[in-house]
Order: C-alpha cells, then structure tokens, then sequence
C-alpha cells in the first residue's frame, strides 16, 4: 500500500494547565474509535450470563411487579389515572436507560484503564461510549411496552414525536453526571461504593412510582431541579398522552441537564492529562 | 516545515508517589488544610501531601525524518517514561516536545483487547484503539491474520487463544500501522525465537521505507542492527547521545562493573513483581569472595537471593548470560532438571537462594552480561532484568594461550582432545 505523500502537522507537547479546551476537532477524528468501543460494550454486555440479552426485558418487567405491589397494592399511590403497570413500566424505561448510563460512564474510566496507560486518544470517548450501549437495552424493552399499549389500548398522540428527545435528554443528564463521576473514580474509588445509593436515592426523587401531581404544587419547582423529573413525566406524556405538557419541568430538566453536560466536559478535560499518571 | 520528526526540549516528568510525606502539622496547616479540602478533591489530590519524584529531568534530543534512535537505560531509567510522553499518553511535566506526523506505539500490544471477543473483532477493535480507520483494517485484515499465524481460530474469542497466539495477534495488529513515527518497547521481549526474529525483519522493514523509529530494548544486538543512533538514560537524565555503537560501549562501560553484586533496593522492584522480590545477584569466585573480574580456569558461581511474600507454584528462577554484544550465550533454570522442578517447582513464603556454577574452561575472555528472570512457565514473569550484573572473564591460563591472537566465539571451552598416530 502506498502512502499519499502529505506535510504531517506538528504537535507541540508540553505541560498543560487549568482548563483545557474540549478539543472537538480531535473527538471527530476519532469517530470510528467510538463506534467500536460502543460495539464492544454492547457484544460482551451479557457475555456468559444465562439469560443474554432477556435481562433487557427481565429487569424492568421485575421491577414493574415490585413496583406494583409495593406502590399500588400496598401503599396505593394514585397514577393520574393510568393504568397503573403501563404508568410504571413506561416510566422505569427512560429512568433504567438513564441509571444504567450513569453507572456504566462512572465505572468506564477505570475498567478501561488499561487502554488509558498505553495509548493516545481522546478520554471523553470512554463515557459517551459507555453511555451509548445502553441504549440497545432501551430498545429491547421498549418492544415490550409497545405489546403493554396495545394490551391496554393506549391511543397514541402526535406527542409521540417528542420521544427521542426525552431520551436525549435522559442521556446528555446521564452523560453530564457521568463525566463528574467518571472523572472522581479514578482518584477515588469512594464513587464505586457512592453509586448504589445515589441511585437509588435519586430514584426515589423521581416521579417512577407516583405521578409529579402527588407533589405539593409549591414544591413542584424546586422538585423538577432534578432532570429526570422533566424526563420521566415527559416520556408518560408523549407516549400515554397526558392532557398538559409538563412544561416546567422538561424546561428545567434541560437547563440543568445541560449545565451538567457542559461543566462535566469541561471538568473532565481538565483532569484528563492526569489520568494516565493516577490510574 | 522542519527536518525534524521528533525535537525534545528539556521534558522532564514528575511523579506523585503515593506514600503522605509525615510530619507534624501544626493547628495552622490542619486549617489551611481542612479549608482547601474541597478543592483539592475536584483536582483530584487525594489524602496530604505526597513525596514527589521526578522520572525524567532536562532530556533534549532531536530525531530527524527517517532515523532509527535507540533507547537504552536499566531499568528504571525513564525509558519508558520517555516513550509515554512521546506518544501522547501523558504530558510532560516541564520543558516540551514536537512532534511531526502521526505517532503509533507499541508500548505495550493488544491494548483495548477484549477476552470475550473473537480474533476478528479485536482486529477491528485495536486497531482503532491504534488510530487506524476501518478501511485501513479492512485493507491489511489478511496480512495482519497471515503475519500473526491464527487464521484457523480468527472466529474464536480470543480468551481461548494460548498466550502465545494472543501476542502474535496482538503483535502483528501494531505492526500493520503504517505512522509516519513508530515508537516500540521492548515487544520483542514476547514470543518464541521464531517470532521475534518475524517482529525484528518488520522493524527493519519500517526502518527502511523511510519512517522514523524511537526503539527501546534490552537487547543490544538488536539495537546495534536497527539504529543508527542511540541515547543512553540514566535515572532520568540523558547521559550519553551518540552513534549507537559508541553508545552501546558507553552504556556497557558504566555503571556495570559493580564488584560482581547488584542490589535492588524495594523501591526498585516494580509493583508486579509481587510477591516476589529480588534482593541480589552476585558472582563468587570458588573461594566465596564476590569478584567482577572471574578467571577463565576457575568455575563462578551465580548466586540470586530473592524473597516469596507467598508461595508460588512452578517458579523459575534464572540467569541468561549474554555478550556485550547482545549475543545470547546460554539461559539456565535453577529448576531445570526434573528432580529439582519435584523439589522446588512450589516454593513457600520465606527467603531464599538459588545458585548455579558455570563450569571451568568454559568463557572465552572478555566482558558478559548476566540478566535474570523470575517466572512460571507461560504464566506470569514476574521479574525480569535483561542486563543485571557485568562482569569480566580473564583468560589467563585458559586453553590456547600460548598463542595471542584473540578467539572468536563468546566460550572457550576445554574439549578433550586426543590425537593418535594411525
């Protein structure tokens, strides 16, 4: 093979400090590097478990059943009068999407340290391919809750449309808490030992087992600060079709999703040309 | 647009170890500290204040388009250090460096494998992580599948892959980038003899269609056949840039000539060396003194003190004796025979020795490198120091002196001759 003849650039290295550009040039570059690591995360995903790829669909179906019985049988939470398996189902969807994202970007830094040691490339593709795989998860269970609309009947709304855009938006949150995280765990595993609480404190605060009207309507905003608010009621309202669109709330969900988004890049890229050394 | 591939400019690299540097604070620093906890955290610095070491200091060097460098230094020396600043791995902590044209490394190969996944999928896989584009693999898939020798189990995950193929696989990957710069580390450290000589012809092939090589080995004949210039590292500091054949002697004439003992210091012990631990390597003369100048009529005896902070099961432990020429004279196990390997295959936690007697009339006269390995067949190598220990054999009295030319071959050893009239 014959190489074209080009004048290659020169690179200066030299030792950075405080805040460093995102570099998105360099991300661009390496684009198929991201496909492939998102392709490997999703083939070795459920490598040597029994069940494969059903977890996908396990997993949330489980849970709806916990859910029902803890929140409907016994505490009988009220659903905005939806069924109530439909109500939890198509909410446990965008928040498992988005827990999942999160804890794999958080521990993507670390299993892949070897990687970060040895070669050249840009880190930020580690979190945004850990948190793309999940999404092949999503979209088996979503094929799951389809059967459940039908099941019930559910009469789809042109609010349909807005769905990926929810989804979106579980991911740039996901994403943008990632990145903080990720970047932590490398320093301190404390994140490891932090994550199963915070998602699970995080869960609660978000409106899977109850509708956001259950919330006193003075503590609505203060509420819907936490992202998935926006996301998980937008998600019931573009696929079950609720009678408002929850305004405040998506707004505010992406306001503080993005404002994650951005100061976990930047933050990331900061501790970036340390992690090699600290891994 | 410069002649140069690679300008360094006085890098150094510093390094936070881990140990807290103790002494007493005063009820001022526990505040000034508590006060700047949370910005300590988001930087990234865990605990109190850490020592500091500095791997590299002050290194400048200039590779020009198309020249081959040699790097040479024990180990410890910044070598790799060096190499992980070049290729972008990590910064330097001090002064810089430029680099002209796209850099591959093979700091350490079968980055980014995956043991779940086939042959065929970490192909595609690493070499990614390697910077190649897809059509760049899909161009070469046969040749790297070829070079490597693995075609029969491309579709097999490669967790199923003996060690050796797994490397050959991971080799050939690297191998089939073409960068305009290549930096390599010690790869030729893997592999059967067969192998290496595969990787050494690809070398040479880089070498010669014009692209630039940084290489780093052990291995002084392969230095010597692939460079033409060298640059000697020690303790983090360049101390000898010349042509490589003067390096090489340069290298080879210091720092060796320890009074036949080389003491490892356990901060000079990489952590995967775990949990054996090398304490020393000596040269004895029959009488038990520790000599580096050895006569040729005499045995020596290699003695290797060690300590297991467990047991291992099959250790190994041995020398490779080598000319200062890199030639391989003989490698020796001290659980070479079957009913040693019976014995002591399985060591216990504890210290020991292990010691081999080179036999008499043996060594041509001359300067010989002794290195040494720790390891378990095909499992793990624990330790290993290519050139551990010179020392120099004197020839006086040894067969045929009574004639002074000099005798090609690294032994000279005493045949038993018999000469009858017929």
């Amino acid at each position: 093979m014959k190489s074209t003849p080009h004048s290659p650039e020169t690179i200066r290295l030299q030792p950075g400090k405080g805040w460093a550009p995102l570099d998105l040039a360099d991300l661009w570059r390496f684009r198929e590097l991201a496909f492939f690591l998102t392709w490997r995360d999703i083939k070795v995903r459920y490598k040597q478990t029994l069940l494969g790829a059903s977890w996908a669909v396990l997993q949330p179906l489980l849970q709806m059943f916990i859910f029902n019985f803890l929140f409907g049988n016994l505490a009988n939470l009220p659903t905005d009068g939806i069924p109530r398996p439909i109500f939890t189902f198509a909410a446990l969807l965008p928040w498992n999407l988005f827990s999942n994202a999160l804890n794999e970007a958080s521990r993507s830094l670390v299993s892949n340290r070897n990687m970060i040691t040895k070669v050249y490339f840009p880190k930020l593709l580690i979190p945004v391919s850990a948190v793309m795989s999940g999404i092949v998860d999503f979209a088996i269970a979503f094929v799951i809750l389809v059967g459940m609309m039908v099941a019930y009947s559910v009469k789809l709304t042109a609010a349909v449309w807005a769905l990926p855009g929810f989804l979106l938006l579980a991911l740039t949150a996901a994403l943008g808490v990632g990145l903080w995280l990720a970047a932590w765990n490398l320093h301190f595993r404390d994140v490891k030992y932090l994550l199963p609480f915070l998602s699970q404190f995080w869960m609660l605060a978000s409106p899977i087992a109850y509708p956001l009207s259950n919330i006193p309507a003075e503590w609505q905003t203060l509420y819907a600060l936490n992202p998935m608010v926006g996301v998980v009621e937008g998600f019931r309202w573009a696929l079950l079709g609720g009678e408002v669109f929850p305004a405040t709330a998506v707004g505010l969900s992406l306001v503080v999703s993005f404002l994650f988004l951005l100061s976990g890049l930047f933050y990331f890229r900061r501790l970036e040309r340390t992690f090699a050394d600290t891994v | 647009m410069t002649d140069y591939a690679i300008r360094a400019e006085g890098i150094g690299k510093e390094y936070r170890i881990g140990a807290e540097v103790d002494r007493s604070p005063t009820l001022r620093d526990a505040i000034v500290r508590a006060a700047s906890w949370p910005a300590r955290v988001l930087r990234g610095e865990a605990g109190g204040p850490t020592e500091k070491i500095w791997a590299l200091r002050d290194v400048s060097f200039e590779v020009k388009r198309g020249e081959v460098l040699g790097v040479i230094g024990r180990n410890g020396a910044g070598k790799s250090t060096l190499l992980k600043i070049l290729s972008r791995v990590t910064e330097p902590s001090e002064g810089y460096a430029e680099i002209t044209g796209r850099v591959g490394s093979l700091l350490e190969v079968g980055t980014g494998f995956h043991p779940e996944l086939t042959g065929r999928e970490n192909i595609f896989l690493n070499g990614a992580v390697l910077g190649m584009k897809r059509a760049e693999i899909q161009s070469k898939f046969d040749e790297i599948v070829e070079f490597a020798g693995v075609a029969k189990f491309i579709d097999t995950p490669v967790k199923r892959y003996s060690s050796g193929m797994y490397l050959r696989l991971a080799f050939s990957v690297a191998a089939h980038l073409e960068p305009e710069i290549l930096v390599v580390d010690e790869v030729l450290a893997v592999g059967d003899a067969e192998f290496q000589r595969k990787c050494l012809g690809k070398m040479g092939e880089v070498a010669e269609a014009g692209r630039t090589v940084l290489f780093v080995s052990h291995n002084m004949s392969a230095i010597l056949r692939l460079t033409e210039k060298a640059i000697v590292l020690d303790k983090g500091r360049m101390v000898h840039a010349a042509p490589t054949r003067e390096a090489v002697d340069y290298y080879m004439a210091s720092g060796f000539s320890q009074s036949g003992e080389r003491v490892w210091q356990p901060e000079d012990v990489p952590a995967d060396a775990a949990p054996f631990r090398p304490i020393a390597l000596r040269v004895r003369d029959p009488r038990g003194a520790v000599i580096d100048s050895v006569r040729a009529i005499e045995p020596l005896t290699v003695e290797i003190e060690y300590e297991l902070a467990a047991p291992i099961q099959g250790l190994r432990l041995g020398v490779y004796l080598q000319t200062v020429h890199g030639e391989v004279v003989f490698t020796s196990f001290d659980t070479d025979t079957p009913e040693m390997f019976q014995q002591h295959g399985t060591r216990a936690a504890g210290r020991y020795v292990s010691r081999g007697v080179i036999p008499a009339d043996f060594l041509n006269e001359g300067q010989y490198l002794l290195g040494f390995n720790a390891s378990t067949f095909r499992v793990k190598r624990y330790f290993q120091d290519e050139a551990a220990l010179a020392f120099t054999v004197d020839a006086m009295g040894a067969p045929g002196m009574q004639w002074t030319e000099v005798r090609l071959g690294p032994v000279r050893p005493a045949l038993n001759w018999t000469i009858e009239a017929q």
